[in-house]
């Protein structure tokens, strides 16, 4: 029996961008003269009190980082969740995540996630991610197997939280470390629960081999059935068991208000997130980051796999399954279909503030939320069984009648 | 003019399409960057004198990247593999942009199976400070200003518009590959500058004018490093002056490599 797990999640922009066609990008190369130091002051108090206000609704928290883009303000996720730990009382605390194909140091990973973990006294829930495309240029890192280098950092990170006797010694292909010995140790044993980001089958049997939690952003109707399929499958053969509904994570935009008005209101300010994203092919598509099949699509000017769809509508959105909105009996109904129709999860990554959505506006629907639908999603997930869910999914024929040449492709991944 | 394709295998059983065309001396061209050119208006100016020989590096042309590689430096020991095979003697290596980078990595270890060495819009190096951008950073550039720097006439660049699905995604794998040998530090080794001396041949230089990948002043200061050197510099050119002045491109090699 397990219930579900709700985590609250902006991405704490900074919206007062310059007229959209005096920059080229929001991203890599815009301008940090946009960036008023007093205005962003607030900002950063705002989002920190929205997840202490999360932390008091009995919500859970996920933060996460970009880099040089006004459209995350956090380029170093772990200092924002100190802060967090500190702050917070009850709240599991989600980095999602460490960008561990970028570091150069994983073993400094290693110890600022221990590091949070112990303040918070064991609250931490630790995500690695290889980033997004745009995140390139930023790093300087060459995105050519990137997914290995994850994976090579993830041995190395998990072995520093489990080694207690002195030093061990790693020398892979991408990160050496002689003297590995870090203190503090985590505070949960054997070390805080890992989240992978997946997008597509192969990717997701990967993280499901290792059991850990996978977690897939806004694939929608569209792409969710092959992905969880992966993953079921995955753990399925490499545990003999089935899996546990709790090793499934999605994350969408939610707005929930006291009306149906209200709420695609909210959802509309959230659409900020796909809509500021502009972005030139030269970031989106740096050469070893996407196969050369996706890549030479993009070469072409089609959409697909250029990012987020920046010319899109709030209801294209919620017919793709990325946004649920509307209220609370709405948005309820519209995540059990989704839920239903994927086969099951039992974590909700909601993204519930972006752009110009203010403090009030965000609480108002964060309340709804937890109040009028998280009990609801609750008693859903703990009353998963596997056959069950199976059989209604059986039921529900693969949703075909949705353009995917637009789909995010850069968290398809 | 005739051509034959063959394959070098290596121990390791990496494959290299080679293609020879001509007949006399043999000259190894290495390509740049951007990946082999079909079409080399100016090698049937030079093949009734030299053979040439022209193979692809891995992961250029559809072919795949090696598992253990991860920059330039593989390229370098695999193709001194492929000039011991080939048993060269008395050859010219030329390298065009990332090519002669690679021309000049080998050609400090060994000399011995060449006669002259010939840089084309070579990168290699870092003549200026951390703050310089010696090299234009071509995976972060704006389309339209990549096709600026790169050519002196625009007209004459390949139309990716026109390309089939297959021959575009040619294009990507070629990207990725030139990352891979490139990526960082970027088009060039730190450590090359100290090693020019080494060579031992003549080195003709060839720069576009108008090249606004490496300028004409990147040229000199590879010609400042290299012993016995001449730059010389092709008007009304860009990146690939072999491309856009065939005829001023043959003859300049042809004048360094008879004389």
């Amino acid at each position: 029996m397990l219930d579900l797990r709700a985590w609250f999640f902006t991405e704490d922009a900074y919206p007062y961008l310059p007229d959209e066609d005096s920059y080229e990008s929001v991203r890599v190369n815009l301008p940090n003269k946009h960036f008023d130091p007093n205005t962003g002051a607030d900002l950063y108090n705002m989002y920190l009190d929205m997840w202490c206000a999360a932390d008091e609704m009995g919500l859970n928290i996920m933060n996460n980082e970009h880099h040089q883009t006004a459209t995350c303000m956090v380029p170093a996720a772990p200092i924002m969740l100190g802060i967090l730990a500190r702050e917070t009382n009850n709240a599991r605390l989600l980095i999602l995540g460490n960008p561990v194909s970028n570091r150069s140091q994983p073993v400094r990973v290693a110890e600022e996630m221990a590091l949070i973990d112990v303040i918070s006294r064991g609250r931490l829930e630790c995500g690695f991610v290889r980033g997004v495309p745009y995140e390139i240029a930023p790093a300087n890192v060459y995105p050519y197997r990137g997914t290995e280098k994850l994976w090579e950092a993830h041995d190395l990170i998990t072995r520093a939280w489990t080694a207690h006797d002195g030093p061990f010694n790693f020398e892979g292909r991408w990160f050496h470390a002689r003297q590995v010995n870090i203190w503090p140790r985590p505070f949960q044993q054997p070390h805080p629960p890992v989240w992978v980001t997946m997008g597509s089958a192969g990717s997701a049997a990967q993280v499901a081999q290792r059991g850990h939690i996978g977690a897939v952003f806004l694939a929608g109707y569209p792409r969710i059935r092959d992905i969880f399929d992966g993953y079921r499958k995955g753990y399925a053969d490499a545990h003999q068991t089935e899996m546990p509904i709790d090793r499934l994570a999605y994350c969408a935009l939610i707005s929930v208000g006291k009306t149906e008005r209200e709420g695609l209101k909210g959802a509309e300010k959230l659409l900020w997130y796909m809509t500021s994203n502009k972005v030139p092919l030269q970031y989106a598509n740096p050469p070893g980051y996407h196969s050369p099949a996706v890549a030479a699509t993009m070469m072409r000017g089609n959409s697909s796999g250029t990012g987020l769809p920046t010319s899109t509508t709030l209801a294209e959105q919620m017919a793709r399954g990325n946004v649920f909105a509307g209220t609370p009996d709405q948005v309820y109904d519209q995540i059990k279909n989704f839920y239903e129709y994927c086969g099951g999860f039992g974590n909700l990554m909601m993204m519930s503030q972006a752009g110009f959505m203010t403090f009030d506006e965000t609480l108002t629907s964060m309340k709804l939320f937890s109040e009028d639908v998280y009990p609801r999603l609750k008693e859903l997930t703990s009353n998963y069984d596997g056959g069950q869910i199976r059989e209604i999914r059986a039921r529900l024929p693969d949703v075909e009648n949705v353009n995917v040449s637009s789909l995010a492709s850069e968290f398809v991944r | 003019m005739t051509s034959e394709t063959s394959r070098f295998v290596s121990k390791h059983g990496i494959e290299i399409p080679l293609i020879r065309r001509g007949s006399g001396p043999p000259v190894i061209v290495l390509h740049g960057g951007d990946g082999p050119v079909d079409h080399l208006p100016f090698a049937e100016r030079i093949s009734d004198r030299f053979e040439l020989l022209y193979p692809t590096h891995p992961g250029f042309d559809g072919t795949p990247i090696p598992e253990h590689f991860d920059n330039l430096d593989d390229l370098v020991f695999l193709y001194l593999d492929l000039i011991d095979s080939l048993d060269l003697q008395e050859a010219v290596l030329m390298g065009f942009s990332m090519g002669g980078w690679l021309a000049a990595e080998i050609a400090v270890m060994n000399t011995s199976r060449f006669s002259k060495l010939v840089l084309v819009d070579s990168v290699g190096i870092k003549p200026g400070g951390p703050f310089d951008r010696d090299i234009t950073d071509v995976f972060a550039s704006p389309a339209e200003d990549l096709l600026k720097a790169t050519w002196h006439d625009q007209a004459l660049a390949p139309d990716l518009a026109a390309l089939t699905d297959e021959e575009l995604q040619i294009v990507a794998s070629n990207r990725v590959a030139h990352g891979l040998y490139t990526w960082e530090p970027y088009m060039h080794n730190p450590k090359l500058k100290y090693r020019l001396h080494r060579i031992d041949i003549p080195t003709l230089l060839i720069w576009g004018e108008n090249d606004g990948i490496v300028t004409t002043g990147y040229g000199s200061a590879l010609k400042g490093l290299i012993p016995n050197s001449t730059l010389s510099v092709i008007p009304d050119a860009g990146h690939h002056p072999y491309v856009e002045q065939p005829d001023q491109f043959a003859g300049r090699f042809l004048e360094f490599t008879i004389r």
